[in-house]
């Protein structure tokens, strides 16, 4: 009998919603059961965090000393290394402390800082291990995590989506909020994999797939000042849930006050 | 020696809880030394990351703060925000919204009834291994998950982290057809609802009565959810704008998390706590139903969190039921808000309790300062307190391996979310400030 190949879910700080696209696969959790041996996944029940395992799922940022040591661990004991959503593969939303002074926060924020095991910035697992592929979104949808799985069992590794999320739009004929409303949408610049959600719900996409192939934020940039947004609201666009992640950064960074471009 | 009388039990990583905490417990001498529930995720700094940001930014930030409950905090980030703007979104919205929260409650809560908690009532360490001898009843449980799960996708897009919602209502609402379907969906799983009461009340849930302050919404015209006065089974019933004069959070060295108190006091928020307040106000077929288990409410055994979250769902699909019967106008999906300066709460009841924001804006509507109090911050000192007069009950000379067991299933009983309690920034902020 050969063995099933062992399945771990790592977290770090994150707020579990990516962890959600396996606890929301409902029946199919119970087949993925059969198909692989999940040893570590604290939310799920089984918690064994230094096993050995074929394929490791990790969730969140790293933000202590703690979680430097604890991703250096996980990377040894496995074979391969995917991060799930944002927070893993760019840090996420609490990556905006990067942009700000985060050492002089968290003296703000505690009345005992030293209690506190914290990093002055929060990081993705690849500033810190080598990652063998990396899934985007905030949250990563479970047809990303099932493909990934389905392709890893299968000793490949799944395509990766490049694309625009202005290719889903059209694809899916999904009226354009940026020409025709105006929106600030950061479509033109984001990766799909969400099947374009928000400009199907009539809304401005905000990046929380990150950058796509080839994504002029320069030009959108450009275009969003044409609009009418002043260049602290264009930086905060691309300032968002993938911060850390060129051009994303550079492309909101350079409105940043004191940079005249939008003159 | 002391040694043949000191007993020390770590848990070093909580299994089937949301986020990630520890338990450290030293027993000397049959009395409990010391107990601590340590949270030890570091602080994800929300508050903080808001200010300078449009208002319109708001739900889509906050939402992140929980991957479980993302509808709470966008419901009570956009209460706060339009009671700040004084619109006024209507009654259809006020309905849809109704909506969008029953998809919460039922997703949560089947989530924790099925994958975290039931397993320790029944003597396993996941709902994979349960599923082994339990098929029916687990399939049940992912059945009324996915109902939850396609209620929020239906006015929201996605389940975790939905994109529906904005201040002044939503940006797209349902046609008729995607109202049918769902429609089909509720009335399919009502039977598995109301099947799960019953089964959860046949649970061998452990009898361990404590005295608790239960604090939550009430509404004069149904079952608190978006809105209501804060009221407690002490006497207390404010608005949600006079939270702060009433409740305060406070640091303790081994947690990331705030506590907090009522007047100093531990109290508890979240489903037990809801349905002993607010008994009265469920629909006649669900307080049937709940009578028909013989277990009588308020209850004051934490045990029966787990009957009232069953309760629960029944009543959101119920509810859910009801607002679709004669669906409420599809139009106008949001109303214009203009902005202006001023100071706004929102209160709303989240799957594990008040989940309670307030907001300062400036004349543009970009957020000067953001407040955001989840409901896990505010059951931990009961969690403790609670923790502390369960084991002495259940006995202190048992072996470690029966009192961690115990340990941990007091601290899965209140779907503790570890995400969202440490979301936060302290309160008593030196803020650097023009
Ligand atoms: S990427 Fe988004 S959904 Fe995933 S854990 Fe991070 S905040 Fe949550
Ligand atoms: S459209 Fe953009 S913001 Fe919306 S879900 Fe897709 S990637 Fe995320």
């Amino acid at each position: 009998m050969t063995m099933k190949p062992r399945l771990a879910v790592h977290k770090f700080s994150s707020c579990d919603g990516c962890q959600l696209a396996l606890l929301n696969l409902g029946e199919a959790l119970l087949t993925l059961d059969g198909l692989v041996d999940t040893v570590h996944f604290a939310e799920a029940g089984p918690v064994n965090p230094e096993a050995q395992v074929d394929i490791a799922f990790v969730e969140g940022s790293i933000n202590t000393r703690e979680d430097v040591e604890r991703i250096r661990r996980v990377r040894a004991n496995s074979d391969f290394l995917v991060t799930i959503g944002a927070c893993a593969t760019a840090g996420g939303l609490q990556a905006l402390r990067n942009l700000a002074d985060g050492a002089g926060w968290l003296a703000d924020v505690y009345a005992r800082p030293g209690y506190i095991d914290s990093l002055d910035e929060a990081r993705a697992i690849r500033d810190h291990v080598k990652v063998d592929l990396e899934l985007w979104g905030c949250p990563v949808n479970r047809r990303q995590v099932v493909e990934a799985l389905r392709a890893l069992l299968f000793g490949v590794l799944p395509v990766e989506e490049k694309e625009k999320v202005c290719m889903e739009c059209k694809r899916r004929q999904a009226v354009c909020v940026l020409v025709t409303r105006g929106e600030p949408c950061l479509g033109p610049v984001t990766r799909g994999g969400c099947g374009a959600l928000c400009p199907r719900f009539g809304r401005d996409c905000y990046g929380c797939y990150g950058p796509s192939e080839a994504a002029n934020t320069d030009a959108l940039g450009r275009r969003f000042a044409g609009l009418g947004l002043v260049p602290a609201d264009i930086a905060r666009r691309f300032h968002g849930i993938n911060s850390q992640v060129e051009p994303f950064l550079t492309g909101g960074s350079q409105w940043v006050a004191g940079d005249d471009r939008s003159t | 020696m002391t040694d043949q009388h000191e007993l020390r039990i770590r848990v070093p990583v909580l299994a089937r809880v949301e986020g990630e905490g520890a338990l450290d417990l030293t027993i000397r001498d049959r009395a409990i030394e010391s107990l601590q529930l340590r949270i030890y995720e570091p602080p994800r700094l929300f508050e903080k990351f808001l200010e300078e940001r449009g208002y319109h930014e708001v739900p889509d930030m906050v939402a992140r703060i929980c991957g479980i409950c993302p509808v709470a905090y966008q419901m009570s980030a956009v209460q706060a925000l339009e009671r700040l703007f004084g619109v006024d979104p209507g009654a259809h919205i006020r309905a849809w919204r109704r909506l969008f929260y029953c998809g919460e409650w039922i997703q949560s809560h089947s989530l924790h009834i099925h994958l975290l908690a039931a397993p320790d009532f029944l003597g396993f360490d996941s709902v994979m291994e349960m599923a082994k001898t339990y098929p029916a009843e687990v399939r049940r449980g992912l059945r009324l998950q996915a109902l939850g799960n396609d209620i929020i996708a239906l006015l929201g897009g996605r389940s975790v982290h939905p994109v529906g919602a904005c201040v002044g209502g939503f940006h797209k609402l349902p046609d008729k057809n995607e109202i049918n379907k769902i429609k089909a969906t509720i009335n399919a799983c009502y039977d598995d609802a109301l099947a799960l009461l019953e089964w959860t009340a046949g649970l061998a849930l452990p009898d361990d009565r404590q005295a608790f302050c239960c604090v939550a919404l009430q509404h004069a015209d149904e079952y608190p959810m978006n809105e209501g006065r804060i009221r407690s089974s002490a006497g207390l019933d404010i608005a949600a704008e006079a939270y702060e004069q009433h409740f305060e959070e406070f640091q303790v060295p081994h947690s990331t998390a705030l506590h907090a108190g009522l007047y100093g006091q531990p109290y508890l928020v979240g489903p037990l706590a809801r349905l002993n307040l607010n008994r009265q106000s469920l629909p006649p077929a669900v307080r049937q139903a709940l009578d028909a288990t013989g277990i009588a409410f308020p209850s004051d055994n934490m045990f029966h969190s787990i009957v009232a979250r069953a309760a629960e769902i029944l009543f959101a699909v119920v509810e859910a039921l009801r607002i679709l019967e004669d669906p409420p106008d599809p139009v106008p999906s949001r109303v214009e808000v203009s902005p202006r300066a001023g100071t706004g709460f929102g209160c709303t009841e989240a799957p594990r309790g008040l989940l309670w924001h307030r907001y300062e804006t400036d004349g543009q509507g970009r957020i000067r300062r953001a407040r955001i109090v989840p409901p896990t911050s505010q059951n931990q000192a009961r969690m403790e307190q609670d923790l502390k007069a369960s084991l002495e009950g259940f006995g202190l000379q048992r072996d470690a391996a029966a009192l961690r067991l115990r340990a941990e299933t007091v601290i899965r009983n209140y779907d503790p979310c570890i995400s969202c309690a440490t979301h936060f920034l302290r309160l008593n902020l030196q803020r650097r400030e023009p």
